[in-house]
């Protein structure tokens, strides 16, 4: 555990310190593919709390929410898989409900509150999603799992707030918390590695599911 | 993707105004279908006009005894809303059978009427696609099309509509309400929103340029038994096949509407007819002029036993 920070802190730090040739790269890149000497992107002021945190950013209107998140806020736990919102490893919780960041821009949320995977817990205090991930091994690569745990707290709260699903039998009435209803609901959410009867595990101990 | 500016307007013949005046403006709603076509460059809009702040999400009675849904009612609102669970059931099991629980959460009632085909093809900017530049010829036909259109097709384009929920509002004959710049309001039967490709398949739907979807609107409730069946290549999250949205009565009338097989909800009135002598006669009427491909023949008989399914499991209800 006390490993695996060191070598995380270390990686993400080296991204960090080269964060300013990368942004200096992206622009170069933007105003090529923008063909001639077009004017500059637009750029807008967009304000957000994240975590509890409110943070006032100035992007270039095309910056998705993930890439806010990750190269404008450093909070790289929210990970990029398709980008189209095929694999669900950019899910976060927007004002308590979840989404693909991939597919949403950031100055569609001014004024919203997003919760990502680094507000959830924190190594010292996980969340009780990720302690039970843990736990029951719901994972192998490991990327696709912020997204997963993100998406797995909403689903146990989707259920519990009455949302019906495609696996729900009556839809007249409130979707029992079971396995069947949360394997369902979790469809969009892709593991290349196939972790999905530990995930199915962790979300059915942190819900005390009914098999 | 292309660089645009962004405006969030205030009010819907605002909003409206804003896409008439800026050539190549867009209106954006949950995004989760323009944004993917802006990242290809699919779709390019110098100009978004955000309406998230239309107050067009609540769900409400009508005078007629039905119900107005707001434009920007999300998927999962409008799937959870008490009456569209009692009343209109086949509704709400449409919009759970289609994409994930992150898109439903962020897709508008609007927005995914106006979704876009998901032909390969179309989406494949190397590919000739009569869709996305008119007059460059079609790809698809003698292409990979499984997925693809077998009625109401057309030489220049044999891609389909590739929802759910407009599968059950045109079984609802659901009405879409509209205002333009000029502030002018038009209803617009569900049955005539989405067209048929015909020479101009860039052209999808009955709206002109810069008209904005404010409402759809349900007639009263039909009683029934509402069901949706929907055959797909995965268990969750994949585009239909073939779909069923059916409302049927206990004397086995009803209505039917198929996805999955042509540029817009299909529905055959006098097809319904037949329910009583099953579903093969029904979808013999249904399926009349049908004109799948090779890889796409399976659809017709697929649609007869989805029909069928349906058929019993109303009986059964």
């Amino acid at each position: 555990m006390e490993d695996d920070a060191g070598l995380a802190i270390s990686r993400r730090g080296m991204m960090a310190g080269s964060a300013a040739s990368m942004a200096l790269a992206g622009t170069a890149t933007a105003i090529s593919a923008e063909a001639q000497p077009a004017a500059p992107a637009p750029t807008m002021p967009v304000s957000l709390t994240v975590n509890g945190r409110r943070r006032d950013l100035s992007l270039d209107t095309r910056t998705t929410l993930l890439d806010a998140l990750r190269e404008h806020l450093k909070l790289t736990g929210t990970k990029k898989g398709c980008d189209h919102g095929q694999c669900g490893a950019c899910t976060v919780l927007v004002n308590g409900q979840r989404i693909n960041s991939c597919l949403s821009l950031a100055v569609q949320h001014q004024g919203d509150e997003v919760t990502t995977i680094e507000g959830l817990g924190t190594p010292e205090k996980l969340h009780p999603m990720q302690a039970a991930f843990v736990r029951h091994d719901g994972y192998q690569c490991g990327y696709c799992t912020p997204g997963q745990i993100c998406s797995a707290v909403a689903v146990i709260d989707e259920i519990k707030a009455g949302v019906p699903g495609h696996a729900t039998q009556d839809i007249t009435r409130r979707a029992p918390l079971t396995r069947e209803e949360m394997r369902e609901r979790m469809s969009g959410n892709i593991c290349r590695c196939g972790a999905y009867s530990n995930i199915a595990d962790a979300m059915a101990e942190v819900a005390g599911a009914k098999a | 993707m292309k660089p645009f500016t962004y405006e969030r307007a205030r009010t819907p013949a605002q909003a409206a105004a804003a896409v008439a005046r800026t050539p190549g403006a867009k209106f954006l709603a949950g995004g989760t279908n323009l944004l993917d076509l802006m990242k290809l460059e699919i779709e390019a809009p110098g100009h978004l006009v955000d309406v998230q702040d239309l107050k067009l999400d609540r769900i409400e009675k009508t005078r007629e005894g039905g119900i107005r849904i707001g434009a920007l009612v999300t998927n999962t609102a409008l799937a959870s809303d008490d009456r569209v669970r009692r009343d209109y059931g086949v509704l709400t099991r449409a919009i759970v059978a289609g994409a994930s629980g992150q898109l439903r959460n962020k897709a508008t009632t609007a927005g995914n009427l106006l979704q876009r085909t998901r032909c390969p093809y179309f989406y494949d900017p190397n590919q000739a696609c009569n869709k996305r530049k008119p007059g460059s010829g079609c790809a698809a036909i003698g292409g990979y099309s499984r997925q693809l259109g077998v009625i109401g097709t057309s030489d220049a384009c044999i891609a389909t509509y590739p929802g759910d929920m407009a599968v059950a509002l045109r079984a609802l004959d659901a009405t879409v309400e509209t205002v333009n710049s000029a502030g002018a309001e038009r209803r617009i039967p569900i049955a005539d929103f989405h067209r048929l490709w015909g020479d101009t398949p860039h052209i999808e739907t009955a709206l002109a340029p810069g008209e904005l979807i404010t409402a759809v609107t349900l007639p009263k409730p039909l009683g029934g038994t509402h069901l949706y069946h929907k055959v797909r290549d995965r268990a969750s999250y994949a585009f239909a096949l073939v779909s069923v949205a059916a409302v049927v009565q206990k004397d086995g009338s009803g209505r039917l509407a198929i996805g999955g097989i042509a540029p817009k909800p299909w529905r055959v009135e006098a097809a319904e007819a037949a329910m009583p002598q099953g579903a093969q006669a029904v979808a013999g009427r249904l399926l009349a002029g049908a004109r799948p491909t090779r890889d796409n023949a399976f659809k017709v008989p697929l649609v007869e036993r989805t029909i069928a399914a349906v058929m019993a499991e109303a009986k059964a209800a």
